[in-house]
């Protein structure tokens, strides 16, 4: 994709920081359904209300099962006062009212924090400031309560949805003041998930779910090898099988067009293509792990430089080294990429389920040459993104394909074409060395690390942080920015290339790096003869909120308790995303088959919006990333991606599921991110368990049969 | 191409498809009935799951063929109207989080419950094991089961 649409992960946080304005009475272009009572008033951007007194709440980041649908309308409901029964929501269209639209880096509830509650809190003050209007009396002398407005003189009353049309036409208060926690009446409270009846009876449309009149299937046979470029094609086989109607080339492919979708897959499977395979073909993840650990012990670029870094290393009493390995990981949602596209002349609509609405409008006005007015996403439910979303590259492809055949037209991947085609999780190599004090404590760590920067694929085109002296900061967080306060420091960073294209993979850079750091502080622990906890303890007393979870998982564990016989526990922590955890997993290992039984999870996420979605999140995490520490590895072979399905890319299963108990720490601290919050630690807290079972140390994930 | 007729949710239904197509695209791409998802094409992951003569199979790995003449029921068929004792358990625990996968997994429970009215946890493990969530959802599922199974037992009543 083009730099247009390529900004950094920080640098969309700053569009959205600085770009997101309350706008208000701006044009609708949406056109969409209209409320049994007329069309409902536009009171701002984020909120409609019908003169049937139907809220509709626009959500303008995308849902995946995160709950963004029933968070945000919290923020947005907390201020406005509306019966929480009478709320609906859409999802809009792309309008830069919104700022940047789209969910990545957990920070739907961290950006949306301010301007929605701000958006509720204007709302409300139009519809007061519009009834006491139509009272001739001053908006102080009305109350506003569960979407009613009261005269407290009269005691008269009046609907948010009689006042709509008036307090539309209202200029925006400022300078509102927003509420005190104790004052909050949804925010903090587990409200329902709002869209949880239509997940549970099919209603629920996702993009793979969109049906337009006229649309035709259709799949795409890609390189076998990234990169390769299709040289020519013969679909003489392909047009053979009853119900395909076309083929066309588009720039990284071959799309078979059909009348469903089981006769596009046959069709693409059918065609004869030939690739030039480009330089890809000769790279095998075998040797990109030699050569990675090679790049480790040479110096690389500074990512941290405390004391006297690696020279501290020769004063030490004792020295411990390690190197740790993290291999490609693909997403896997469980709704395969999909995307319908109709482009016209002077017309262009896609339908997604997309973490990055924006960028898809972009990438189809790059595209098409259409101007953003002229270019209209609907945004679907996701099934599952995971950072594969934040993506733009399925997309581009259906609408290339649109623009070929001037008909709406649904491409679909198959699973095969998900693993494979995918962009994904880097594969790294840490090397560790750690000193010790005469005492046993930790007085150096350094730490070499080997990772291809992040968006190596061209999804975001660099590392969110960017890549300031020679550093993508994505593939070093979680060890550059250890609070350990361990009084020499020194982090270096290679890129390296792995010729895998590489994106966001849920927790991103701590991913790997929490696991390689918080497993080698495990190992310094037991070098030292250390409690694992203790060890925590000591050199994080500058970081209360990352203590004050380890305390709480600890005690809640019963770490340091007998266990059930055979049972082990591990912990780790991590701060990332905005919240601070720890967890800690009680495992036993029999036969060199692992078992996790349960986890404890403490998390300071800050003030919450919604526990019971926190809950879900932190229970999620644990379970996407313990797929990734037992199971989950991507390898490839002259060129060609080994795993194809759920058959040879496996993961948890409900059997294999632990008990997780989350614990929530109170506050009022400002939110902090909660989807990828509960990913890092479970690989570091399994692995550390299972050398406390076993004695050995898992150095390179997955576990798979290291143990057997 | 082949007229094949099946009774679809209660309702008589006459296709005429590819009778090799899996079910699964015929009842998505040819009759709109997206509630059934695709998930992997190989019967792998669950998600396709409808009963056939109230069987929980997959609808993925199922040949238009193989219907004829049978009652297929999908998740738009259930109860229709979310009442069915399973769904009342999803909503009232808020399981589904992407929701993708959970029409599978209703379905795939409600097939269950129907045969094993009371299900031990190893019982729920053998058969809710061969369901993937991507989000997962399991520890919810597994509670959600055995609050179905209490609304079962008083007659559908939350």
């Amino acid at each position: 994709m083009s730099t247009a649409f390529a900004p950094s992960r920080r640098g969309f946080l700053k569009t959205v920081g600085a770009g997101l304005v309350i706008g208000f009475c701006l044009p609708d272009r949406k056109l969409d359904a209209q409320s049994a009572g007329g069309s409902p008033a536009k009171v701002n951007t984020w909120i409609r209300i019908g003169a049937d007194d139907s809220i509709t709440l626009e959500i303008h980041k995308s849902e995946m099962g995160q709950g963004t649908v029933t968070s945000l309308s919290q923020l947005l409901a907390e201020e406005l006062e509306c019966d929480w029964k009478k709320i609906r929501t859409d999802f809009p269209g792309v309008d830069p009212a919104f700022g940047l639209q789209g969910v990545f880096g957990s920070q739907s509830i961290r950006s949306g924090w301010t301007p929605l509650r701000t958006a509720g809190a204007q709302a409300r003050e139009m519809l007061a400031q519009a009834a006491a209007q139509r009272w001739n009396i001053d908006r102080s002398q009305c109350r506003v309560s569960d979407g009613v407005i009261t005269n407290t003189a009269t005691n008269a009353k009046l609907s948010f949805g009689q006042v709509a049309e008036a307090a539309s036409k209202i200029t925006p208060p400022t300078g509102i003041k927003l509420k005190t926690p104790d004052q909050f009446r949804f925010i903090g409270k587990p409200m329902k998930r709002l869209d949880t009846p239509d997940k549970v009876t099919g209603r629920a449309k996702y993009g793979i779910d969109a049906r337009v009149p006229g649309m035709v299937y259709a799949a795409i046979a890609r390189s076998p090898v990234f990169g390769g470029k299709v040289v020519s094609f013969d679909a003489t086989k392909a047009k053979a099988i009853p119900g395909v109607k076309d083929a066309v080339k588009i720039s990284n492919g071959v799309a078979v067009i059909a009348d469903n979708t089981w006769t596009a897959f046959a069709g693409a499977k059918a065609l004869e293509i030939k690739w030039d395979e480009g330089p890809n073909a000769a790279f095998s993840t075998s040797s990109t792990s030699k050569m990675f650990a090679e790049q480790t012990l040479q110096p690389g670029a500074s990512a941290r430089h405390e004391g006297d870094g690696a020279a501290a290393l020769t004063r030490a009493s004792k020295k411990v080294e390690a190197v740790y390995e993290a291999p490609f990981l693909a997403h896997a949602p469980m709704e395969p990429l999909n995307c319908v596209a109709h482009v016209q002349p002077n017309r262009c609509e896609v339908w997604a389920s997309t973490q990055l609405q924006t960028g898809i409008a972009g990438v189809a006005g790059q595209i098409t040459g259409l101007q953003p007015n002229q270019i209209e996403v609907h945004t679907l439910y996701m099934g599952g993104g995971f950072g594969r979303r934040a993506g733009t590259d399925f997309a581009a492809e259906a609408i290339e394909v649109a623009k070929a055949i001037g008909v709406p037209v649904k491409v679909t991947w198959s699973r095969e074409n998900d693993i494979q085609n995918g962009n994904y999780r880097p594969a790294s190599v840490t090397r560790f060395a750690a000193g010790l004090d005469a005492e046993g404590w930790p007085a150096v760590l350094t730490a070499n690390i080997a990772c291809p920067p992040m968006g190596g694929g061209g999804t975001f085109g660099g590392g969110r942080g960017g890549r300031g002296g020679g550093v993508d900061s994505t593939s070093v967080e979680g060890i550059a920015d250890l609070h350990y306060a361990i009084p020499h420091m020194q982090v270096d960073y290679h890129s390296v290339t792995g010729g895998v294209p590489t994106t966001y993979w849920r927790a991103v850079g701590y991913t790997q790096n929490t696991f390689f750091a918080e497993s080698f502080l495990d190992e310094v622990a037991a070098a030292g003869g250390k409690d694992a906890v203790e060890l925590r303890r000591r050199f994080l007393t500058n970081t209360p909120r990352l203590v004050g979870v380890l305390n709480l998982a600890a005690e809640k564990a019963g770490w340091g308790k007998a266990l059930p016989a055979g049972h082990f526990h591990g912990i780790a922590v991590v701060n990332n995303v905005g919240s601070f955890t720890a967890q800690v997993a009680e495992v036993s290992v029999n036969q060199g088959k692992v078992k996790v039984h349960k986890v404890v999870c403490a998390t300071d996420c800050g003030q919450t919006v919604n526990p019971a979605i926190i809950q879900q999140q932190i229970r999620s995490a644990i379970i996407f990333g313990l797929s990734a520490a037992l199971k989950g590895e991507i390898t490839i072979d002259k060129g060609r991606i080994q795993q194809s399905n759920f058959n040879t890319y496996d993961v948890v299963r409900m059997d294999e599921a632990p008990v997780v108990d989350v614990h929530i720490v109170p506050s009022t601290e400002a939110p902090g991110g909660m989807g990828e919050a509960g990913v890092p630690c479970i690989a570091p807290a399994v692995c550390n368990a299972i050398f406390r079972a076993t004695g050995k140390r898992i150095r390179r994930l997955p576990i798979a049969n290291q143990l057997a | 191409m082949a007229t094949i007729k099946f009774t679809l949710n209660g309702k008589p239904q006459t296709v005429d498809v590819n009778p090799q197509m899996p079910l699964l695209w015929v009842l998505r791409d040819t009759l709109g009935m997206t509630g059934t998802k695709f998930g992997c094409g190989m019967a792998l992951c669950g998600a396709c799951t409808v009963h056939i003569e109230g069987i929980a199979m997959r609808a993925c790995a199922m040949q238009a063929s193989g219907v004829a003449g049978k009652h297929v029921t999908t998740i738009e068929g259930l109860s229709g109207d979310g009442s069915h004792p399973v769904q009342k358990a999803w909503v009232e625990l808020d399981v589904p989080q992407c929701g993708y996968c959970q029409s599978g997994q209703i379905m795939g429970v409600a097939a269950m419950l129907a045969k094993n009215p009371k299900p031990s946890d190893a019982d729920i493990d053998e058969v809710m094991r061969f369901h993937i969530c991507r989000c997962g959802t399991y520890q919810d599922i597994r509670a959600a089961i055995h609050r179905a199974v209490e609304i079962q037992g008083n007659g559908g009543r939350a």
